[in-house]
């Protein structure tokens, strides 16, 4: 049979002539077995491949009846595709169905029991039941545990039915069966009943169910491992003593051999942690989860990746697990790229300052492979330790400046990008590096890159002898530069002429007039206006605006709120621990509108990115919370307007109190302004369009998370948010991004 | 819970097409290909397009592929996708398209029985086959007389074995296998090293035999008081997985180690040490660059393994440079040979003898290059096989056999390190 199949073989995929279905009936309706066998072959292949061979389905099904047990179960596979196109056909075959029932040999009952369930046509709910309820009753544990899952199907379709037979609550009663897979797949079923039921007590796990799980525990395969762990991440327990007895079952699973069994049961002891008293046991729990999880890195390079995000998500919830495990995250050179970025993630949140000397070398080494997305997350990654260790900074910057010097042209480039968060980090400790940078100016041709510089140039002019010289030098190219190069640009040069007035008068002259009468983008043009009008009326509090102490930057290594955390951690080893985001977000249909789904991708996209990586997104004008904007225009005009009454308002104060009131105000100025410039209103009016660009990316965003790096409209999108009224502000959501979002785009100045 | 299961071949087309829940449509095996097989640039192997996830794992030509619609446990997705492969791998040798064109009767009928409305069933090879059967027309019969005590038996306590086994020579086969991984950086330091080590076994037992086995774990033979004398020669584990059939409670109380055997092979444990790593090889590698014309390589190989033993197949692959143009090499043993490519030497000493050493020099020119991109410098990488040696210190101390039959068996202990990363920075 084998060699005669694999001789036809060929034959079942290749035959694609147009009569074929002709010829199929005909031999459908023969009368050899054995052609009639190969018909029903030809029939499943082609149904594989996509043809629709639905119009055989009376031949097809008339050779349902038979002893053959291959052929019985090719038909059952056709039917299952075939029925809901032939509704009114499968009474044919539910006769055949009801018979098999009964018959003498377990495997032929629990196969028709678990084909009719498969059969979604309403003619078929007529005739499951009774079959089902014998089932369910059955001798063999094999139907037994087939019809439990036959339960689930018929729910799905008619939870009423279900409920009038009364399947719920034998389905209840398997739950203590002798059998531990029948237990297992009546937990999977009642679990799966219990999301969709409308009055939420199919199952309810108290302790008598939880007691007979944990029994079956024991026994039951992997999979059903699974099914009772997962339901028993549902139970609450009552007290600390009835959490630990839980977790004293459940720990000797951590030593399965198939990955998902140890998640599931990391899942339920980092759910009953919550409950635990006793300091001592909850240590003694991390202690023995820690090697398992280590393990779970010699699994299979996808069960690597869900470990991985699982573990960045348990550092973040328990910081003193795997705190000595660090060299095991460093990376394989043939390891997967998208391994290797959830490594670098955790390598970072492990470091600390007896390690780190350890972690620069080996990002060091990162650093000179051929990925280049991942080159560009060690060389940040580097700029993340500095920033979290003071101690370490100066080793950080050392390692910078050896990458610099490989001149190799993307790591440079990120290289800058870095440095200028260290610059901004600890201001006025490593100037002596700025020569070294400027001397790699023409390497650059990323615009991040390129606006950190002119960044670093214009933050340091004074102390840079040929600062005018440089950025003349990329003024040459003002008008073809990218927006986000441009606005740098323009804040530079006024940086340079406030403490260079003389050498500069005339190129802040030049740049203010280049950016007020050629270019079109609004963004930059009010930016040059704003610039203008302060220079021309009071150049005292320009030099307080733009040349006021620049608020720290920091590192978030918690980037998690503790709400969505815990929801996390509820969903451990799920794609929602995968994707660090509440299930609603990306299982859309079921109950939330396309909208608010996007809006919650696009805000935990934020939330993920948000370290420095967004520290330096932020800076150079990329998407940045809304409200950031607001704030920032906030300031120019508070110090720029004498008459204002309140004090005045410092950069260093912090913007999160600036709440509608200014923006208020701040519509005032604008029409105030238009009098002098008709031009800005109808730049502001170019704005408020700019709102819905930001609605684009959003879009954007989801599919593809953090991209937003050099995206143009970005900035346009937050100034956007100006445009809107004030009320739109009080519900910006008050997320660990702020403060250091905020301090990002004063750094524009 | 999965809703469809896919397997498509290289070109994207679908081999195999079976779906578990009417949440979605035969249609979606068209996204995927569009998505991921014909995109080059896919970052992960889970891919959430609409409301519908993609989990895909590679395998030889093939793309074995599961959706869901749902909040899925995906460690258990990627779990069974290659539980699936494993199972196609034991009936038919080799899983890949021809084998899956030639079976797709019998695949059909495997997915029919593994996933049951998108929940994994028993997917263990051997209680597979006994009851899903190449032959059906010839075993229908004794299936008609068996099944009812073999589905009794794959729903059981010990789903993985059957009870009526007998063998005339009661034999167990025992071998350990233990994998070195080694990072050694550019200044000979040892950034990582650590041994996962694997036992496998394969029982020759007739009747439901206990099985009681035991390691010089650490751990273990300290908790004896009457041992303490002799602890010196023990291992300390870091972490251990079992085969499903060991009692894991029973080992998590007292760190015994006993199961009933399913019959034939199996990996009965997995396990991980980090702690007094006898490393078998000590590599030296000096490599100077000279000018921008010329590298300088000069590789020093320690075995440091007691010299009664040797090391088979030895390999080192040392990275060259992408422009380089030829290579001069000389080796004190064994043959080495610039394979351009690989853009590396590959130094092959077939035998190796314990505590001795070889040196490879050798010079590798370059051409001139337009564009001055520094060589990444990727580690050399060694391969190896040590018969008798194992790295860790693990030994076995004992399999004792309990059937209530009370035949005498015989045990066989083997013992292998190979190499499993071994890289050295240069």
């Amino acid at each position: 049979m084998a060699d005669f199949l694999r001789q036809n073989a060929g034959r079942f995929f290749a035959n694609n002539k147009k009569g074929e279905n002709a010829e199929l009936l005909a031999d459908l309706n023969s009368e050899y077995r054995d052609r009639r066998k190969d018909a029903v072959k030809r029939v499943i292949a082609n149904m594989t491949v996509g043809k629709d061979v639905s119009s055989l389905f009376p031949q097809v099904v008339k050779n349902m009846q038979t002893e053959d047990l291959e052929m019985k179960k090719l038909v059952y596979l056709y039917l299952m595709n075939y029925a809901k196109s032939n509704p009114d056909l499968v009474i044919l075959a539910v006769n055949t169905f009801v018979k098999d029932t009964d018959h003498v040999n377990p495997l032929i009952r629990a196969l028709a029991i678990r084909t009719m369930g498969c059969i979604r046509v309403d003619k078929i709910l007529d005739h499951i039941c009774e079959p089902l309820r014998k089932c369910l009753q059955d001798d063999n544990p094999y139907v037994r545990k087939t019809a439990a899952i036959g339960v689930a199907k018929l729910w799905d379709l008619d939870q009423e039915r279900a409920l009038e037979n009364g399947f719920v609550t034998v389905l209840q009663d398997l739950v203590s069966d002798s059998n531990p897979m029948v237990v297992a797949n009546a937990v999977t079923a009642l679990a799966e009943m219990q999301e969709s039921s409308v009055s939420k007590d199919v199952f309810v796990v108290n302790v008598a169910i939880m007691n007979k799980m944990l029994a079956a525990l024991n026994e039951c395969t992997e999979w059903g491992q699974i099914a009772i762990l997962t339901s028993l991440a549902d139970y609450r327990p009552l007290d600390s003593k009835e959490a630990e007895n839980v977790c004293e079952r459940v720990i000797p699973r951590l030593q399965h051999a198939n990955g998902s069994v140890v998640l599931s049961a990391i899942r339920v002891l980092m759910i009953f942690m919550r409950y635990i008293k006793s300091e001592d046991f909850i240590k003694g729990m991390i202690k023995k989860m820690s090697p398992p999880l280590v393990s779970l890195l010699a699994s299979a390079p996808e069960v690597q990746y869900v470990s991985l995000r699982n573990i960045n998500l348990i550092l973040q919830k328990r910081p003193d697990i795997l705190q000595n495990d660090v060299r095991v995250f460093f990376c394989k050179y043939n390891d997967p790229p998208y391994v290797k970025r959830e490594k670098l993630e955790i390598i970072i949140k492990l470091c600390n300052d007896k390690n780190i000397e350890q972690i620069l070398s080996e990002l060091k080494e990162y650093a000179s492979e051929v990925d280049v997305e991942f080159v560009r997350k060690a060389v940040r990654a580097i700029g993340r330790c500095a920033i979290m260790i003071d101690e370490a900074s100066e080793r950080c910057v050392n390692v910078l400046l050896d990458l610099i010097n490989t001149k190799v042209n993307y790591v440079v480039q990120e290289a800058i990008i870095v440095i200028k968060d260290i610059f901004r980090k600890y201001p006025k400790r490593y100037e002596a590096i700025i020569p070294t940078l400027c001397q790699n100016l023409d390497s650059l041709d990323e615009p991040e890159a390129k606006g950190s510089l002119i960044w670093i140039i214009g933050e340091y002019a004074e102390r840079i002898e040929n600062a005018d010289e440089l950025i003349e030098n990329f003024l040459e190219t003002f008008l073809e530069e990218n927006s986000q190069v441009q606005l740098q640009l323009l804040t530079a040069t006024v940086k340079l002429f406030l403490k260079k007035p003389a050498q500069s008068q005339e190129i802040v002259h030049r740049v203010l007039q280049t950016a007020t009468n050629e270019i079109d983008n609004p963004d930059t043009r009010d930016r040059a206006y704003v610039y203008w009008r302060l220079l021309s009326t009071d150049p005292q509090a320009a030099k307080a605006v733009v040349l006021s102490d620049k608020p720290p930057i920091s590192v978030e290594t918690r980037t998690i709120s503790p709400a969505l955390m815990d929801e996390l951690i509820n969903n451990i080893s799920t794609l929602a621990s995968v994707y660090h985001k509440p299930p609603k977000a990306f299982m859309g249909n079921r109950a939330f509108s396309a909208d608010a789904v996007k809006t919650a991708a696009a805000a935990d996209a934020r939330d993920e990115e948000q370290i420095i990586g967004d520290a330096v997104l932020d800076a150079s004008g990329a998407p940045a919370p809304k409200n950031v904007m607001t704030d920032l225009l906030d300031l120019d005009f508070g110090s720029s307007e004498p008459a204002y009454t309140s004090p005045p308002v410092s950069s260093s104060k912090p913007a999160s109190n600036n709440g509608p009131n200014y923006s208020a105000d701040l519509f005032d100025m604008s029409s105030d302004m238009s009098g002098s410039s008709s031009s800005v209103f109808g730049g502001m009016g170019g704005m408020g369009g700019m709102g819905g660009m930001q609605q684009q990316q959003t879009q954007h965003q989801q599919q593809a998370p953090p991209p937003a790096r050099n995206d143009p409209f970005g900035d346009l999108g937050g100034l956007g948010g100006f445009g809107q009224p004030p009320q739109q502000q009080q519900q910006q959501p008050t997320k660990p991004t702020q403060s250091s979002a905020e301090n990002d785009l004063l750094g524009l100045f | 819970m999965i809703s469809a299961f896919f397997i498509y071949n290289q070109k994207g087309e679908v081999l195999i097409s079976r779906l578990y829940r009417q949440d979605l449509k035969r249609s979606i095996a068209d996204i995927f290909r569009i998505q991921v097989i014909s995109n080059t640039d896919v970052r992960s192997p889970i891919i959430t397009l609409g409301s519908t996830s993609f989990f895909h794992v590679r395998h030889e030509n093939l793309y074995i592929v599961a959706l869901t619609k749902w909040n899925a446990n995906a460690a258990l997705i990627f779990e069974f996708c290659y539980r699936v492969i494993n199972v196609g791998r034991s009936y038919f040798g080799k899983f890949d398209e021809e084998a899956v064109k030639a079976n797709f009767v019998l695949i059909y009928e495997l997915l029919d029985e593994v996933l049951d409305f998108g929940y994994p069933q028993n997917s263990e090879a051997d209680t597979l086959k006994m009851y899903i059967t190449t032959e059906s027309v010839k075993s229908e019969r004794a299936v008609m007389e068996d099944s009812a005590k073999i589905t009794i038996q794959a729903t059981g306590a010990t789903s993985w074995r059957r009870s009526d086994v007998k063998y005339r020579k009661n034999e167990a086969f025992i071998d350990v296998i233990e994998s070195v991984n080694l990072l050694l950086s550019a200044q000979g330091n040892v950034l990582r090293a650590d041994v996962a080590g694997q036992i496998m076994m394969r029982a020759y037992l007739s009747g439901t035999p206990e099985c009681k086995f035991g390691l010089n774990d650490k751990v273990l033979l300290e908790k004896d008081p009457s041992n303490r004398r002799k602890t010196s020669n023990t291992v300390e584990i870091d972490d251990c997985q079992f085969h499903q059939c060991v009692k894991l409670g029973k080992f998590d109380s007292d760190r015994t180690i006993s199961f009933i055997p399913p019959d034939g092979e199996f990996e009965l444990m997995r396990y991980r040490t980090s702690d007094n790593i006898n490393l078998p090889f000590k590599v030296h590698p000096v490599v100077t660059e000279i000018g921008k014309s010329k590298i300088e390589y000069r590789i020093l190989v320690k075995a440091n393994f007691s010299p009664k033993l040797y090391a088979n197949n030895v390999v080192l692959n040392i990275p060259t440079p992408l422009n380089t143009a030829g290579v001069t090499c000389t080796a004190t043993s064994g043959k080495a040979k610039y394979v351009p490519a690989e853009n590396s030497i590959i130094w092959k000493i077939p035998r190796f003898q314990g505590q001795s050493e070889f040196t490879l020099t050798a010079e590798a020119n370059l051409t001139a290059m337009t564009h001055k991109k520094a060589w990444s410098r990727p580690p050399i990488s060694m391969d190896f096989q040590v018969l008798m040696f194992t790295s860790s210190g693990l030994l076995v101390r004992f399999l004792k056999v309990f059937e209530k039959n009370n035949y005498q068996s015989v045990k066989w202990v083997r013992y292998m390190t190979k190499a499993g990363n071994y890289q050295v920075r240069f």
